[in-house]
Formats: structure tokens, C-alpha cells, sequence
């Protein structure tokens, strides 16, 4: 079995994440070229076959020219699996791919099963089991799913020429919001959710975050909302934080938000869903109402 | 100008999920659906769109699915789309993206659509790649998570959303389509008068069979539910009595407590 897998790049630099790729064909036990829109001087650590075009003629984000690209490599390997990360760079691209070739395209992937993959639905409740009907596939992997390998070596590079434009016309990059909180120290965060219900219920968890001395954090919708600042958004698209202490009132579990908190330390949730998948990671999940239970919780801290 | 927008049903996700007959996806008893969240983003947008553009332009709102997704519809309507097409399919949810996307194109693949907007993947099935597809299928230009949108004589200026907060910032010439990120608009309530005048807007119904002829490139084995890692402590009943138990576990298994 042969995987081509499909790195990372960004703002001039190789994304750690392409190690995960790597994780992932491993557990497959598949053989493994690389594809890599990136540069010279940013190799990643493997000795196998790597495609390299460079970012600077070909761009970060061009998913026209690197589709052609990748089209390009699948002609000469013939690879059974094309993988990418599920990311923003992954999950553009992907679909694209798999559409010229008109292929299966199996989207975030967190495990390998029998001839197929395991991946997450109903927003993390649920798993599906799904195999390509099409001898290839395309499939996407979860970031943080496999445990990222790093072979070691030098790549034999192939370098790949390419021209042409696309569609797109990529302008730049815009540096993340500035924070004013710094939640990656915070020793305890709580958390609100969008089950807190409203925006005038956010200073009863903000008074049980300033009781046990800690942060308040949040959740993206809340964030989105404007219940509370981005600075506090934990997951993904906001920060990645590791706690003595992590405490999610009225937060479903969503992926993209365990993917910040996960690490802490203690995790307490607070849900009226006992099936809510943040029980899955919660070393106590409380099944309650959170605006009854958080008050209680301060009262009696605060004594 | 014509502008389309893809909505999809999706249950309440609160609800506990249990697996059909099949054993393939979840049993639709019992479950309340509502408008993925991704596709209001989207369907907000289209219309903050329409209304600049004003006179001339035309957005319809597109959806698969049984009889129940009319709902989802009507409510796209009220919100301010202009028309709707109800592509009727009762195993809408037995489809892989791959039939879903080109069931979309074969639809809008002779109406010269100007810009087609999806939400960025669906609560449920969480795939991400039905708009991508689209585009790619009708050769539109695509962009996708975006959480800006402007557009401005044929050019579309678009905020994409990447990990940690980063944003990408892209030109795109139409004929295109775009998949929405939350916190791109805030999506607006129906008003009454709104709700009632959408009773007078049309909805074409369209049998799926006129439109399908794919056949899906993956299929579904299994629904179930996660694995339990196990280990977590579950309480239930009294609040009184929960507060003391958390107080008891955290001096016990952490050192934030004392
Ligand atoms: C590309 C991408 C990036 C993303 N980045 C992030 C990110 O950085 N951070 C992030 O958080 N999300 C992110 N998301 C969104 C994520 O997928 C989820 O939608 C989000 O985390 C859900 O937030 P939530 O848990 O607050 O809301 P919901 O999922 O709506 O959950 C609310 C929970 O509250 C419970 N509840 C409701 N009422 C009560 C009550 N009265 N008492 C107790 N419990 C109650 C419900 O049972 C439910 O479990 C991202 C999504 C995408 C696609």
C-alpha cells in the first residue's frame, strides 16, 4: 500500500503537523512519498521521496496550481491513499482533489479500521465507519488524531516546476488578534459555553473563575456572540491552554475545542447532557443545570 | 446578478442520537431539526448581498432532502431569499457529499449563478467538502471557512479563517462560491411581517431522480457511539449534594484547592 501525503507550510515555515501525516501512514503500514509546497531550507526530518515546488513562485495558498500539482505526483506514484491534515489548508484542498480524480474523499479521520477509517458525526457525539468504494481515496485526518512521527533523514527531493495562477488571488496574512489575557499561564480557567444561555449570565462564571483565583475562558460561539472577548477563546482558532484546573460550564466537547484544553491538568464539565462528548475527556462531569449548579459551586468556594 | 445558497436540515444536536436500521446513520424519530448553524452564516450573507445589490439581483436558497427540510426553507425565505428549490429526496441522507455535490451542480449548472454560498460543512455530517465540490464541478472559483466577506463589480474579497487565529486574506473573480465560517454576520431573526409576506414566495419542488445520475464514491458502515474511555466520574441528582462532592474531589485530586 502506497500513501502520498500532502504537508504543510505557512508563512515560510514547515508546519509540525506534516510529522502527524507521517503518524498516520505508519499506523497504516503504508510505504510514503511526500508532497510539499514549501522551501529549500525547510525540509522536513524524513528520508523518504519528497515532491517539493517552491512557495515562493507557487504560493501558500493557491489551491488551483497545488491541485495540478498533486495531480501531477498521483500520475507518477500512483498512491492508494492522497492525505492530508483536516485543516484549513487540508480541507480546501482535499476535495478538490478527489473531485478531479473522482475518488472518495473521507474526511477527518481519527482512526484506521478494518478497510476503512473511523470518523467523528453529530458534532463528536457520534462515529461513522466509512470505506472508499474507489480503489484510491483521498482522505483528511484529524489534527492531533495520530501521534506524529518524526523518521529522521534527509528527503531524496523531486523538484516539481509549476506555473499558472488560479482563481484566487492571495493578498496576505493578518496576524491573529492581540490578547489581553495570556490563558496559556492561567493555572485555573473556567469555562462558558453556549448553554450558559445569554450574555447576562457570563459574570456567574466569571465570579466562580475570580473565587477559585483563575480566568474565565470560552467557547467559540460565545466568543462569536460577543458575550465575551476573542482573547478568551479556547480551541483551535483560539488558544491552546494546560491548566491545574479546567472547568467547562454548558461546552458540548466539539473537537476544535478540546483540541485547546485537552492537556489541563483536572477537567470538570458542567452539562445537562449526560451524553455531551466533553464527559468523554472530563475527569467529573456534573449532569446539571448550569446556572443552577456554577452559583452553588461559587457560594461554597468563596466560603 | 443571481445568487444561490445551499442549506441543509440537521437535527438538534442536543438530542441523543441512536442508529437506524441500517445501522448506518441515526434514527430521525424523536429528533427536532433545525437549520445547520454554518448555513445561517451563509444564508445571512447571501442576503446582506442581495440587499446591496438591490433591483436586478435574484437569490433563490437550495435545499435536499424529505419534506420536513421546507421548514429550513421557509425560514430562508422569511429571513429574505427570494425563491427556493426544494430538491426532494427522502434518502437525501443515504448519499455520500460526492452525490450531494453533484445533484447541486446538475441544478445549477445551466442557471448562471454569479456566486453560490454554503455553509463550511454540516453539524451532522461534518464532512466539508460538499461546497468545494460544487465549485469544483461548475469550474467556479472557490474559497472556503471564510469569516469576511465584501464584493465589489465582479470580485469577491474574502477573510479565510486559519488555525490559531490567523486570517487569509484572497480575491476571487466570480463565477464563485464560498463555504461560511461561524462569526462571519450575525444571522438575523425573522420578523412577522417577513414570515407572512414569505408565504407568497415561491418553492419549486423537483424530484431528485431529475437531477441525480452519480453514484457515491464512499459508503457508511457503521453509526455508533464513541468508545467509552471511562474513568470520569459522572454525578447526578441534588445540586446541594453535587457542590459538596466536587469540593471533596478537587482538595482531594487537585492542589488548586485547599
Ligand atoms: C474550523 C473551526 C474552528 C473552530 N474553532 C473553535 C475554537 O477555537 N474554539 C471553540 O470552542 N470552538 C471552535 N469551533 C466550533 C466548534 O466546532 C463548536 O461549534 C463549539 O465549540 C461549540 O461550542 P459550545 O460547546 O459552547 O456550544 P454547543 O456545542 O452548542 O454546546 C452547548 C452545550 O451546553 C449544554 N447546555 C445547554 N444548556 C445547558 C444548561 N442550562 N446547563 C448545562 N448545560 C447546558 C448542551 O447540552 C451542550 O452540550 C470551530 C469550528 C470550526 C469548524
Amino acid at each position: 500500500m502506497k500513501t502520498l501525503l500532502i504537508g504543510e507550510y505557512r508563512e515560510g515555515k514547515l508546519l509540525e503537523s506534516t510529522y502527524e501525516l507521517l503518524g498516520f501512514a505508519g499506523e497504516l503500514g503504508a510505504e510514503t512519498a511526500m508532497l510539499l509546497v514549501g522551501s529549500d531550507n525547510q525540509l522536513p526530518a524524513y528520508g523518504g521521496t519528497l515532491y517539493l515546488a517552491d512557495a515562493a513562485t507557487c504560493g501558500e495558498y493557491n489551491p488551483d496550481l497545488h491541485k495540478k500539482l498533486i495531480l501531477e505526483v498521483v500520475q507518477k506514484e500512483s498512491p492508494d491513499y492522497i492525505v492530508f491534515l483536516h485543516s484549513s489548508y487540508g480541507w480546501d484542498l482535499a476535495p478538490r482533489v478527489a473531485a478531479a480524480l473522482k475518488i472518495a474523499k473521507i474526511s477527518e479521520v481519527i482512526a484506521i479500521t478494518d478497510g476503512g477509517f473511523e470518523v467523528g458525526c453529530c458534532n463528536a457525539k457520534m462515529r461513522r465507519s466509512v470505506k472508499p468504494v474507489t480503489a484510491k481515496a483521498v482522505v483528511t485526518i484529524q489534527a492531533g488524531a495520530f501521534t506524529a512521527k518524526q523518521p529522521g533523514g534527509t528527503p531524496d527531493v523531486h523538484k516539481l516546476a509549476a506555473t499558472g495562477g488560479g482563481a484566487l488571488e492571495f493578498i496576505g496574512y493578518e496576524p491573529a488578534e492581540k490578547k489581553d489575557v495570556d490563558l496559556g499561564k492561567a493555572e485555573i480557567i473556567v469555562s462558558a459555553g453556549r448553554g450558559v444561555g445569554k450574555k447576562d449570565n457570563i459574570p456567574l462564571i466569571q465570579a466562580l473563575a475570580t473565587a477559585l483565583g483563575g480566568e474565565l475562558g470560552a467557547s467559540r460561539p460565545v466568543v462569536d456572540a460577543e458575550w465575551v472577548n476573542h482573547s478568551h477563546q479556547v480551541g483551535t482558532t483560539g488558544q491552546t491552554v494546560s491548566p491545574k484546573l479546567y472547568i467547562a460550564c454548558g461546552i458540548s466537547g466539539a473537537i476544535q475545542h478540546l483540541a485547546g484544553m485537552k492537556k489541563s491538568d483536572f477537567i470538570v464539565a458542567i452539562n445537562k447532557d449526560k451524553d455531551a462528548p466533553i464527559g468523554e475527556i472530563a475527569d467529573v462531569l456534573v449532569v446539571a443545570d448550569v446556572m443552577q449548579f456554577v452559583p452553588a459551586l461559587t457560594a461554597k468556594v468563596a466560603k | 446578478m443571481k445568487l444561490l445558497v445551499c442549506i441543509k436540515q440537521v437535527p438538534d444536536l442536543e438530542s441523543r442520537f441512536k442508529p437506524n436500521a441500517e445501522g448506518v446513520w441515526y434514527n430521525e424519530t424523536d429528533l427536532a431539526f433545525r437549520m445547520n448553524e454554518y448555513d445561517e452564516y451563509a444564508v445571512e450573507q447571501a442576503i446582506l448581498l442581495r440587499e446591496k445589490l438591490g433591483e436586478g439581483a435574484e437569490l433563490t436558497v437550495l435545499s435536499i432532502g424529505p419534506d420536513r427540510v421546507v421548514e429550513a426553507i421557509k425560514k430562508s425565505l422569511a429571513m429574505g431569499c427570494d425563491n427556493a428549490a426544494h430538491i426532494q429526496d427522502p434518502a437525501a441522507s443515504a448519499k455520500d457529499p460526492w452525490q450531494i455535490a453533484s445533484v447541486i451542480a446538475t441544478y445549477a449548472k445551466d442557471k448562471n449563478f454569479d456566486i453560490i454560498f454554503t455553509g463550511m460543512q454540516s453539524q451532522d455530517r461534518g464532512s466539508a467538502q460538499v461546497g468545494v465540490t460544487v465549485a469544483e464541478l461548475l469550474g467556479f472559483g472557490c474559497t472556503t471557512t471564510i469569516v469576511g466577506f465584501d464584493y465589489d463589480n465582479g470580485t469577491i474579497t474574502a477573510k479565510r479563517e486559519l488555525e490559531g487565529g490567523i486570517k487569509g486574506v484572497v480575491k476571487l473573480k466570480t463565477p464563485a462560491l464560498v463555504t461560511c465560517q461561524m462569526g462571519l454576520n450575525v444571522p438575523r431573526y425573522p420578523t412577522l411581517p417577513n414570515i407572512m409576506k414569505a408565504k407568497k414566495k415561491e418553492i419549486t419542488v423537483i424530484p431528485v431522480a431529475e437531477l441525480q445520475a452519480e453514484e457515491p464514491l464512499a459508503t457508511t458502515t457503521s453509526f455508533h457511539p464513541p468508545a467509552k474511555k471511562g474513568g470520569g466520574i459522572v454525578l447526578e441528582g441534588d445540586v446541594g449534594d453535587m457542590v459538596e462532592k466536587v469540593i471533596a474531589i478537587l482538595k482531594d485530586k487537585t492542589a488548586v484547592l485547599r
